[in-house]
């Protein structure tokens, strides 16, 4: 493989993509910080008044790292479905299918251009929850790293959506349908610990718990899971889904006749 | 001078076969052997299989069996280098159409591992040569069709290829765009591109190409040079303007004449006659002819022939 020519096209993919984010932001950055600062005006500082304190802070200071958390996912997830779905249903992605440039490449570059724009989001976002409360960076290596894992992980899996995706529709049930109920059950507005046992086994099910939680710790440094586990998950999910994109892209599934 | 170098394949293809999911068998088993520096013309009907086989050369549609090799690259063992050597212009338009056409161009170069430097200089050296250096800021949306195929054309020369592929270029595209399109098609192939072209404009392949392969039902049923294929027409059609009005079809010996309208003969000469004695006997019946023209495109004529011929004996068969 020339390394040197899949260099140069996963930087063109990754400059590409961040036009497009910053060329459509109204679109791509505005919604996410409008809808987190509703969030943080309703749940935490309306209602979260009355809730009290959770895990020894105030609500406001607990909810706010899941929903960074959340905004990144679902936009790192959202700018790699839309995207590449986008090229297949324009069918300008042939312009990289016929290149000499790895299906590797491809993959690469469509995820950094997710993870760009869910660290942007999400660095907004965080911005945006300053204005409400106060927040300390208790390990900001694990916070940066799972931040970043994660954000792999959901534009990995928005690469797969995308290439098995045939119509608009079908980028949009799995953010519908999975992608949010998984987001809301996974501890972003609660702790676990406040579940019966049942639940709090069922929510261990859920590997946005475990990412929500790893994050919080990174933040105030308290987690209803060990983060060791989270790390697994994160890793796991990152090898199994980049072997799944690798393994669809070989085969042309999608995309190629 | 254009040669044809013929040390070398552009393109190889050896009992290339495609069947689709639905049954369908696309090709059939074809051989192509497209020389370094050609201009060659692949003819077929619709559905015949030529986007097919320009799909499976270029790695959009997945092969079923069969070889292909660019410049004596396989696309099975050695597809990073094969790519390297081709542009494609695809039938569809294959456009970001939200895109600026300057961006278009030079991330393509990205693509092909060119660097931002050099991209630049190449991107405006083609949108200069296809007339689109003046719409580099505009988004593509907003172009003509003869602009977007112009477009793709400069995006598939970018990293300046050794074979060009292009799938109906001319479709949409208004004659004088077409004229210069030729010319500028022309000119790369005389600077050593080889390319490929399918068309339904039966004129261009003739205008343009010196070997030509017609493809039809998922099989090459003619390849060879453009000029025998031609010499292959055996019955001509002349359509002959008068200088005055016959009120009689005249009996033409050797030749079948009759009557479009009263200042307009058309007539059908064999390969056993000459125009001159066409002449003489019109002469020597007093009828003048103003001007002369052929009813059909020769080739569309052959191109039907070939085709109603094979399914004939397809059929004897």
């Amino acid at each position: 493989m020339n390394i040197g020519l899949n260099l140069v096209a996963v930087k063109t993919i990754i400059r590409k993509e961040v036009i497009r984010v910053l060329r459509i932001w109204v679109q791509t950055i505005v919604p996410p910080a409008i809808t987190m600062t509703l969030y943080f005006i309703i749940f935490g500082n309306l209602i979260g008044r009355r809730i009290g304190s959770m895990d020894g802070f105030d609500y406001m200071q607990y909810i706010a790292p899941g929903l960074i958390m959340m905004s990144v996912i679902t936009n790192s997830y959202g700018n790699v479905v839309s995207s590449f779905f986008g090229a297949k249903f324009g069918r300008h992605v042939e312009e990289m299918l016929v290149s000499p440039m790895s299906n590797a490449s491809i993959i690469i570059g469509h995820v950094a251009g997710g993870v760009l724009r869910g660290l942007l989001v999400g660095l907004l976002v965080t911005v945006v929850a300053l204005f409400f409360t106060r927040l300390e960076l208790a390990h900001p290596l694990i916070m940066i790293s799972v931040v970043l894992l994660s954000s792999v992980v959901f534009s990995l899996a928005g690469f797969i959506n995308a290439v098995f995706a045939r119509k608009f529709d079908d980028i949009s049930i799995v953010p519908t349908f999975v992608l949010t109920p998984l987001t809301y059950l996974g501890g972003v507005f609660y702790s676990i610990s406040m579940l019966p046992e049942f639940w709090q086994n069922v929510s261990k099910a859920n590997p946005i718990l475990y990412m929500v939680n790893a994050f919080r710790y990174g933040i105030l440094g308290v987690s209803d899971i060990d983060i060791t586990y989270a790390y697994a998950i994160l890793l796991l999910f990152v090898m199994v889904l980049f072997s799944s994109c690798m393994l669809l892209m070989h085969r042309g599934v999608g995309i190629r006749e | 001078m254009v040669t044809i170098r013929d040390q070398m394949n552009a393109l190889t293809i050896r009992n290339l076969r495609k069947t689709y999911d639905n049954g369908n068998q696309a090709l059939k088993g074809i051989d192509l052997n497209v020389k370094d520096g050609d201009f060659y013309a692949l003819l077929g009907p619709n559905g015949a299989g030529k986007t097919t086989a320009i799909g499976i050369v270029s790695s959009l549609v997945n092969k079923t069996g069969g070889e292909v090799e660019i410049f004596g690259h396989s696309i099975d063992t050695d597809l990073e280098a094969a790519k390297s050597c081709l542009g494609l212009v695809p039938q569809e338009i294959n456009i970001n159409l939200w895109d600026t056409v300057g961006n278009i161009v030079s991330n393509q170069a990205g693509y092909y591992g060119i660097g931002r430097k050099l991209a630049r200089e190449r991107v405006e050296k083609y949108l200069r040569a296809l007339r689109l250096w003046d719409r580099r800021n505009d988004i593509s949306r907003s172009l003509s069709g003869g602009m977007k195929r112009r477009l793709m054309i400069a995006r598939a020369l970018v990293h300046e290829p050794r074979l060009l592929i292009l799938d109906e270029p001319s479709a949409g595209v208004d004659i004088e765009i077409r004229r210069s399109m030729w010319e500028y098609l022309r000119e790369i192939n005389a600077a050593g591109t080889t390319i490929i072209l399918t068309t339904h404009y039966l004129e261009e392949a003739e205008s343009l190409c010196r070997h030509i392969g017609i493809i039809d039902g998922g099989r090459i049923i003619e390849d060879t040079k453009m000029s025998t294929v031609l010499r292959k027409l055996q019955r001509e059609v002349l359509i002959l303007s008068l200088a005055r009005d016959l009120v009689e079809v005249p009996k033409l010996d050797g030749f079948e004449a009759r009557l479009r309208d009263d200042c307009e003969l058309e007539v059908e000469k064999g390969p056993d006659r000459s125009i001159n004695e066409l002449f003489e006997q019109l002469n020597a019946r007093g009828i003048e002819v103003v001007s002369l023209r052929n009813k059909a495109n020769r080739l569309e004529e052959l191109f039907m022939r070939l085709v109603e011929n094979k399914h004939s004996d397809g059929d004897a068969a």
